[in-house]
């Protein structure tokens, strides 16, 4: 994943090289993005993640150039940018369509930016040779757009918008339009540039997983504003609001009242049914409020007998299995109604597995697998 | 798989037959040596022959040709701009009577056009001839332009114009090296739909024209009116055989374009799978 | 705002404003002139008869309208024949426009190109084709006489049928056009789907193809009404003098009687007339566009 050391976010000295200074954005009454504030350092590969809507593409936009903040400061390595226009800039940008031009080559489509900048004959040949050969694509430089494949096309785009050497590249869903399989190859080989080039990179995505690969620090973001900026790992393992938690991947949310149970530990009282769970948190809660325990799935244990060393039981039925190949996952069904979901790797053939629908089982966590949230 | 049922053949056949036996028959009695035109005297060209011969038709030809050339062109160039303005030109005073502007020609009854444009020229004292005819056509006729190519801008990529820009284009240089490149289809239609509605005009020419400057269709006019005559029959089919074999050949073009573009896409998934 | 943005707009803008705009106001403002001040054509001068009448101010000639019949029976005969055209339009237009879209595949680009291959075909020659088929020594009534349908020539031409054949042979593409490109977004599982609930195959197309390619027959009809309404050519040569359209009226009032007034206000009440079937079909079309978004 990122590099181990690669943390300029930590750094109290460290300065960004993008700079969001309470930036909003307007469309007539609407509000695109509200109030933000955001760094973005060199050479990180940062992603903005969020629905359709939550205003990711509007921030990526305001800095090719294409839309001008409201209010707010914009800076990139120090200097306002707010007014200059997007054929200013020295950031460049991969559109979610690739826009690649249908009518000129391969080659005079990595070669338009250079063009325009005034380089001499040799120095373009050059460059383009290297983006070329950067991105393999040096078999295929003399055709057009539509006489090569989706995933050839996705990388045309990426030299063209590298050919420039732009400080700061933004890409726009740029594996949208792949399938599957090789979204994932092309994921690698964009951190792969990504690393090789030192450019700084800002993706948008929709795509969690996609978000969770490829970037350095991810911003959450939900109508307008940021939610979480974190590495991928501590989004994961540590959100800081239902929403972040929900949003990544798969989570159980069960809701109680907190009563503190010694220094960082918490019981919650959930349902009268239950015995309260206990849970380990670094944010203080008062006596009495109320919050979300959030547990992915995979940090709940399954079994048909009732586990003696557990911090945290319950006992349910299994609604149902969804069997994903690699993984299980059990629908399970307390005594009081609630539906938690239990995920075991599969280990073992399915015919060894004991566990089947209608069951009584156990299920189980441990004090610090889940995350006490209060909103 | 569709198949073709008997009522659906019957009904193309007949209409079909319906929109294209008259030209036929128009075409086939061009060649009748007769001067009766619907008595079937033997095949002869010498309608043709007398055809050349006719210096006013060939005058008002040549006549007809140099407003079309021109007014198709300036037509293509107001209409283009005005299409620009009216899918890209965002907000700014008078927009609504712009594209109000833009489309009434469309719909208004040539004899209104043609009276109000003759009116207009009177009143200036322009003389009437060839210009005020070029001027009335490129006015009805940038309106079709327009048409054509905002139909094509509203389906273009937006973002093809922002990349350019992206890549350091001003605007007006994304425009020359992109955009225009991309609709120069749209753009050359938009010409050719110009140049047959001024080719084809008869009620603006009439009122707009002078004394001196008679037009094709304004001559072939003052000929039909006195019933059916071998030589028109000769001049129509000679305007219907050059629009058949342009408008075939344009549409084996494109055709012969989309089949290899097929097939280059098909080479492409292939060779990177 | 930028130089280069300023002249893209007005360069059009101006040409508009010269060339269209203030002419209909020309024509608007005549109108309601004096019809004593209104001076022959080719005048020395004509420059300041057009601006007595611009000065001047009445309805005479609207009243003048109003009281001659010969316009009224001309503005209602043009309403009649352009909605009978249009009636006959769809009947000829639409079984053609259905047999399109149910065409074969690799038939549809040459049936298409049939259709509109007219298009580009100048308009006074095919409408001069039909006077040699029409005329009573035509082919038809040649036809006809020979197959022994009738005995003695049937009187078509410059009568109304004739202008009816005229209106349907050079409108028709604009008929079927957009009758078949509703027809070709039509989902042939929906006409299964109905046949699998218990529809015959003509209810079938009674009860789900022609709802469905609703929206494409009004666009057509008022394709045809709109321009039949105000046609000159069609009604001046199949028509004859017996045949009444306004557009006829109009020519004919402006170049034989010289009344440049009464010319005028015959235009003007044609607008009007057409701003109705106008409003309407624009609103047809934005329903369109708003139901396939």
């Amino acid at each position: 994943m990122s590099q181990t050391n690669f943390s300029p976010w930590d750094d109290p000295n460290g300065k960004p090289l993008i700079r969001f200074d309470n930036v909003t954005k307007k469309f007539g009454e609407f509000v695109a993005i509200d109030d933000l504030t955001l760094d973005i350092y060199e050479r990180e590969f940062f992603a903005l993640l969020g629905p359709s809507g939550c205003g990711k593409t509007t921030m990526m936009r305001m800095l090719a150039g294409f839309e001008d903040p409201t209010s707010g400061k914009m800076e990139l390595a120090g200097k306002n940018i707010a007014g200059i226009p997007p054929n200013k800039r020295a950031v460049n940008m991969m559109f979610q369509s690739y826009a690649l031009f249908p009518h000129l080559t391969v080659w005079d489509n990595i070669a338009f930016g250079l063009r325009r900048g005034g380089a001499s004959k040799q120095q373009i040949e050059k460059r383009v040779e290297e983006m070329l050969t950067l991105t393999r694509m040096t078999k295929f430089a003399r055709r057009k757009p539509h006489q090569i494949s989706g995933g050839q096309r996705q990388r045309v785009a990426l030299a063209r918008s590298l050919a420039k050497a732009p400080k700061l590249l933004l890409l726009d869903e740029p594996l949208g339009a792949l399938d599957k399989k090789l979204r994932q190859d092309t994921q690698f080989e964009l951190m792969d540039i990504q690393e090789s080039t030192g450019t700084t990179f800002v993706i948008v995505t929709h795509d969690q997983e996609e978000a969770m690969t490829v970037a350095s620090r991810v911003a959450v973001m939900d109508e307008g504003r940021i939610i979480q900026v974190a590495t991928p790992d501590r989004i994961y393992e540590a959100p800081n609001s239902v929403y972040v938690a929900d949003f990544i991947g798969d989570v159980n949310i069960i809701e109680g009242t907190v009563k503190p149970a010694g220094e960082d530990l918490y019981y919650i009282d959930w349902n009268p049914n239950q015995a309260p769970l206990l849970a380990a948190s670094e944010r203080p809660f008062s006596d009495g409020q109320t919050a979300h325990l959030a547990i992915r799935p995979e940090k709940i244990t399954i079994s048909a007998e009732q586990p003696v060393e557990a911090k945290n039981t319950a006992k349910g039925s299994v609604l149902d299995i969804a069997y994903l190949g690699n993984l299980s996952t059990y629908y399970v069904q307390l005594d009081g109604g609630q539906v938690v979901k239990a995920q075991t790797a599969n280990t073992r053939r399915l015919s060894r597995r004991s566990i089947t629908w209608e069951d009584k089982v156990w299920i189980s966590w441990s004090a610090t697998a889940g995350v006490l949230l209060d909103r | 798989m569709r198949r073709a049922s008997w009522f659906n053949i019957t009904s193309l056949t007949l209409g079909f037959a319906f929109l294209y036996l008259p030209m036929v028959l128009l075409v086939f009695y061009s060649f009748n040596s007769s001067k009766l035109v619907t008595v079937w005297a033997g095949f002869s060209t010498k309608w043709y022959g007398e055809l050349i011969r006719n210096e006013a038709f060939l005058d008002a030809a040549v006549v007809t040709l140099k407003v079309a050339v021109i007014s198709s062109t300036l037509a293509t160039i107001l209409g283009t701009m005005a299409a620009y303005v009216l899918v890209r030109g965002g907000k700014f005073m008078g927009r609504t009577l712009f594209s109000g502007m833009v489309y009434a020609p469309l719909v208004m009854p040539e004899v209104i056009t043609g009276l109000s444009l003759l009116l207009l020229f009177i009143g200036i004292g322009l003389d009437r001839g060839v210009l005020t005819i070029v001027l009335a056509h490129t006015t009805f006729s940038m309106c079709y332009v327009s048409v054509v190519v905002s139909s094509r801008l509203v389906t273009f990529d937006r973002s093809l114009e922002e990349a350019a820009l992206d890549l350091g284009c001003s605007p007006f240089d994304a425009f020359r090296l992109v955009t225009l490149p991309i609709i120069a289809p749209a753009v050359i239609s938009g010409w050719l739909l110009a140049f047959t509605l001024s080719l084809d005009d008869l009620v603006i020419a009439s009122f707009t024209t002078g004394p001196s400057s008679t037009t094709l269709p304004i001559k072939i006019w003052s000929a039909v009116r006195l019933g059916v005559s071998p030589e028109i029959n000769a001049l129509s089919t000679i305007m219907i055989g050059v629009v058949t074999v342009g408008v075939i050949a344009a549409s084996l073009i494109s055709k012969h374009r989309t089949v290899k573009a097929q097939h280059d896409l098909q080479a492409a998934e292939r060779g990177t799978s | 705002m930028n130089i280069r943005r300023f002249i893209l707009i007005a360069v059009p803008y101006a040409w508009l404003l010269a060339l269209f705009f203030i002419p209909f106001f020309i024509v608007f403002k005549i109108s309601l002139s004096d019809l004593a001040l209104a001076i022959p054509p080719y005048s020395p001068t004509v420059k300041d008869g057009i601006f007595n009448m611009l000065s001047a101010f009445d309805f005479e000639n609207f009243t003048f309208l109003a009281s001659d019949d010969l316009y009224w029976k001309a503005y209602l005969s043009s309403l009649k024949i352009a909605l009978i055209s249009t009636i006959f339009a769809v009947i000829v237009g639409y079984p053609m426009a259905y047999g399109m879209a149910r065409a074969p595949d690799e038939w549809r680009p040459t049936l298409m190109m049939l259709v509109i291959l007219p298009f580009w075909t100048s308009f006074l020659i095919r409408v001069y084709a039909w006077v040699g088929i029409l005329s009573n020594e035509g082919l038809l009534n040649q036809l006809l006489l020979w197959l022994g349908l009738i005995d003695a020539p049937l009187t078509i031409m410059n009568t109304t049928t004739a202008v009816y054949i005229g209106i349907v042979y050079t409108y028709l593409p604009f008929m079927i056009l957009p009758i078949y490109a509703a027809l070709d977004r039509l989902d042939e599982s929906l006409i299964e789907a109905a046949e699998d609930l218990g529809c015959s195959r003509t209810k079938a197309f009674w009860l789900v193809t022609v709802p469905l390619s609703r929206n494409g027959i009004i666009a057509g009809c008022f394709l045809v009404f709109i321009p039949a309404l105000g046609e000159f050519v069609i009604p001046s040569l199949l028509g004859g003098s017996g045949t009444l359209m306004i557009g006829k009226v109009l020519f004919e009032e402006f170049f034989n009687n010289r009344d440049w007034p009464v010319a005028s206000a015959v235009a003007v009440v044609l607008l009007l007339i057409l701003i109705v079937p106008i409003t309407l079909f624009q609103r047809n079309q934005q329903r369109q566009a708003e139901a396939d978004t």
